[in-house]
């Protein structure tokens, strides 16, 4: 009786695994079949389901799978494990920096000959994240976060501040606010975020990697960014900006009750105020970010996202096709912006018909959109690197430990090189110098 | 002959259930304890080797290390300022946490004692609550923008003090977990103090013995061994501090990763991508606790235990 019993389940578990053998081997056809086919999407902006359904709806033989993930660093942590068990989704949403830490893993593929004709749509800088400055493309811009000034505009004219055109004048205000009173700070020096530094950095000509031929240049701590560090180590130090970190309660206090007055950030920010602040709304304006030479227009990138291809998908061009429509389709963009809350990084998209008028906590400024579309197209480009994880890991370490010790910045600024090189060099990549 | 064919049959039975039985354990504990186990040991022997840019396909592959990764972590200075940082957090709770814990429980075993149900469960409690969710209470009555206390001495025109700076922080995370222990080595000492036979009690008041003399003569000697017991399990809590200064972290600047060893491991795995860093330190971490707590259980056994031996 067992015996027929456990026959019977062999027999059913091979048929089963001959049927699952026979798609494998279909799926495995490099000359990508023309059938049906199913991809899977990880992603973790808010309601990107609804842009999922459209596809499916209007692309019933290309199916696509979403499943809901963590956003930043966990996602990148999931897609290594995913990628070494063998079962990473087709697509992924991965912020600009972590890319090449996922190319170096051999998760994400070169879709360049694919993706090459897109490069027109996007800006040189937001293109120049996606392709490391090689001739490879390793995903599709989504989302741009070009960097900006919000300041309390009601607590400016109570104060009698203008808005600030240089960092000179930056700091200037921030001094002449401290002479005003001790309640308030012009902003904070955070060093919970690297990637806000990295964007002001970069608004000084900071370029922390390069690919030279076949080795890495490494330059964490070239003239723009100690410039950077300087300057705000200066600042801390004098006590005229606070030089506690971002995303606390105390922040969110902070914001709320008008401690701080200003807050350099990204084009995304009008949804963190919401959220943290909302007890200011209509309070804000938003101004470009003030410069290090006066007349000059130029800014850094705070985060933003793009969609990769995974290098194991067995459907690249079906996957590439997707990401190509949800981010520079006139219709998905448009439903990125109103449904996700995105500020996609295609340039047509950036004055479409969905950000025409400004965001709801801004409504006083009518030109919150034209003006963000202005000042994304300064933004400077970058090269990230192998291991941003490692040098951003060492910017919390450093810069809160110069902080609380009172030390020069400078000497975080060199932290991170010196971490950065040596991590690179024990896995073996090649560096030039 | 009569009396073999039993044992014979009772052997034959013994060949095969017994094993049935012991199934789900020995495979639990095969797949969930030693397997894990045995598969950090393997990684922390592991590395990545890189070639050129280490962009293109295959470029990257995982090599036999040796001690390599041992050698790194036994040499980071990181690591050893995070491990006396945890010693000295130790020194300080340990004690703390224990004296606590004692004199409540002796408190509430007193006889004819007020209140003693409320107040047993009134220090239970915070036990209840998750570390996460103890360090995230704690953290905004530290935050001196959001803290009560601060309001208050503002008022008053007195000085505000930083609960969460440079030094501070230390007592500060002590607390938290002062405040979650305290209450459960409570309730194991209460316990065992209820389970001293009550005559032993009524003869010393016979002999003139006062409530402090009972206490200190009697009830403290006897409860050597499940004082043991919680000072190891509180020890071994000690050495694995993470949840409470990880939640705080990003509050302050005063908590750097690699602020106690475990959230070394932690940033090394899922930070910085360095799985066999983190491997290499979770034994050397697991081997110092298993050290010092045999070393702790051998130095007091005698003493604690000595009646059994």
């Amino acid at each position: 009786m067992t015996r027929t019993l456990g026959a019977k389940i062999l027999a059913v578990a091979l048929g089963v695994s001959l049927v699952a053998a026979c798609t494998s081997t279909s799926n495995d056809d490099p000359e990508e079949p023309t059938g049906p086919v199913e991809l899977t999407f990880w992603s973790w902006a808010p309601n990107i389901e609804k842009l999922v359904d459209r596809w499916n709806t209007d692309n019933p033989e290309t199916k696509v799978t979403l499943s809901k993930q963590a956003g930043g660093a966990d996602i990148v942590t999931k897609l290594l494990t995913a990628a070494k068990a063998g079962n990473p989704p087709d697509l992924a949403q991965v912020e600009y920096q972590a890319l090449p830490t996922l190319v170096s893993n051999d998760v994400l593929a070169d879709i360049a000959e694919q993706a090459k004709p897109l490069k027109e749509k996007f800006s040189d800088g937001t293109w120049r994240q996606v392709t490391l400055g090689t001739d490879a493309v390793y995903a599709v811009p989504q989302d741009a976060a070009p960097m900006m000034l919000y300041y309390r505009a009601d607590l400016f004219t109570q104060y009698g501040l203008t808005v600030p055109g240089t960092w000179e004048e930056f700091a200037q205000t921030a001094r002449t606010l401290r002479g005003k009173t001790k309640k308030h700070f012009l902003t904070t020096f955070s060093a919970n975020d690297p990637g806000w530094f990295a964007g002001l950095a970069q608004q000084a000509g900071a370029n922390w990697w390069g690919i030279d031929g076949e080795f890495w240049k490494v330059t964490v701590n070239d003239a723009g960014t100690r410039k950077v560090a300087d300057y705000w180590g200066g600042l801390v130090g004098e006590g005229v900006v606070d030089g506690k970190p971002m995303y606390t309660p105390e922040w969110n206090k902070a914001l709320n009750d008008g401690s701080l007055l200003a807050w350099p950030s990204a084009v995304w920010a009008p949804g963190v105020l919401v959220g943290n602040a909302p007890a200011t709304k209509g309070k804000w304006a938003m101004a470009p970010l003030p410069q290090w030479t006066a007349g000059e227009n130029r800014t850094g990138n705070w985060g933003g996202s793009s969609t990769g291809v995974t290098a194991a998908s067995k459907h690249k061009a079906a996957a590439v096709r997707f990401a190509t429509w949800l981010n520079t389709d006139a219709a998905a963009t448009t439903m990125l912006v109103r449904e996700c809350a995105v500020y996609p990084a295609a340039r047509d998209a950036q004055s479409g018909p969905a950000l025409a008028s400004p965001p709801d906590f801004f409504a006083n400024q009518a030109d919150f959109y034209p003006l963000a579309k202005q000042i994304a197209d300064t933004a400077a480009g970058v090269t990230w690197g192998p291991n941003v994880n490692v040098t951003y890991e060492t910017y919390q370490d450093a810069f809160g430990k110069a902080i609380t010790g009172r030390t020069p910045f400078g000497a975080a600024v060199d932290a991170m090189q010196t971490a950065t090189v040596d991590d690179m060099r024990k896995n073996g990549f090649t560096i030039a110098g | 002959m009569p009396t073999a064919t039993p044992g014979v049959r009772r052997r034959g039975r013994r060949t095969g259930i017994p094993y049935v039985f012991l199934a789900p354990a020995v495979i639990l504990f095969l797949a969930f304890f030693l397997a894990p186990i045995g598969y950090a040991g393997y990684l922390s022997l592991r590395k990545v080797r890189i070639s050129g840019l280490g962009l293109g396909r295959g470029s990257r592959t995982e090599v036999f290390a040796g001690l390599e990764n041992y050698r790194n972590a036994v040499t980071d200075s990181e690591l050893w300022s995070g491990a006396l940082r945890v010693l000295g957090y130790g020194a300080l709770l340990v004690p703390t946490m224990l004296g606590l814990a004692l004199l409540f429980a002796l408190l509430l075993d007193r006889p004819r004692a007020q209140l003693a149900r409320f107040s047993r469960t009134a220090i239970f409690l915070p036990y209840a609550v998750p570390a996460v969710i103890a360090s995230l209470l704690w953290g905004f009555l530290y935050l001196p923008a959001t803290s009560p206390l601060n309001d208050l001495l503002v008022r008053f025109g007195l000085p505000e003090p930083d609960l969460l700076g440079t030094d501070a922080v230390f007592y500060a995370v002590v607390n938290i977990a002062l405040w979650g222990g305290v209450g459960f080595n409570m309730i194991v000492l209460y316990t065992a103090l209820r389970a001293i036979p009550p005559e032993l009690y009524e003869s010393a008041r016979l002999d003139g013995c006062s409530e402090i003399q009972v206490a200190l003569r009697i009830k403290i000697p006897l409860l050597a061994p499940a004082l043991v017991m919680t000072t190891l399990f509180t020890m071994i809590a000690t050495l694995q501090v993470f949840s409470e200064p990880m939640t705080l972290a990003p509050m302050t600047n005063s908590i750097s990763s690699t602020w106690t060893p475990l959230m070394k491991i932690y940033r090394d795995a899922f930070a910085t991508d360095d799985r066999y860093a983190a491997a290499a330190t979770s034994v050397l971490v697991a081997a110092i606790t298993l050290v010092l707590s045999l070393g702790f259980l051998r130095l007091v056994q005698k003493r604690a235990f000595g009646q059994e031996h």
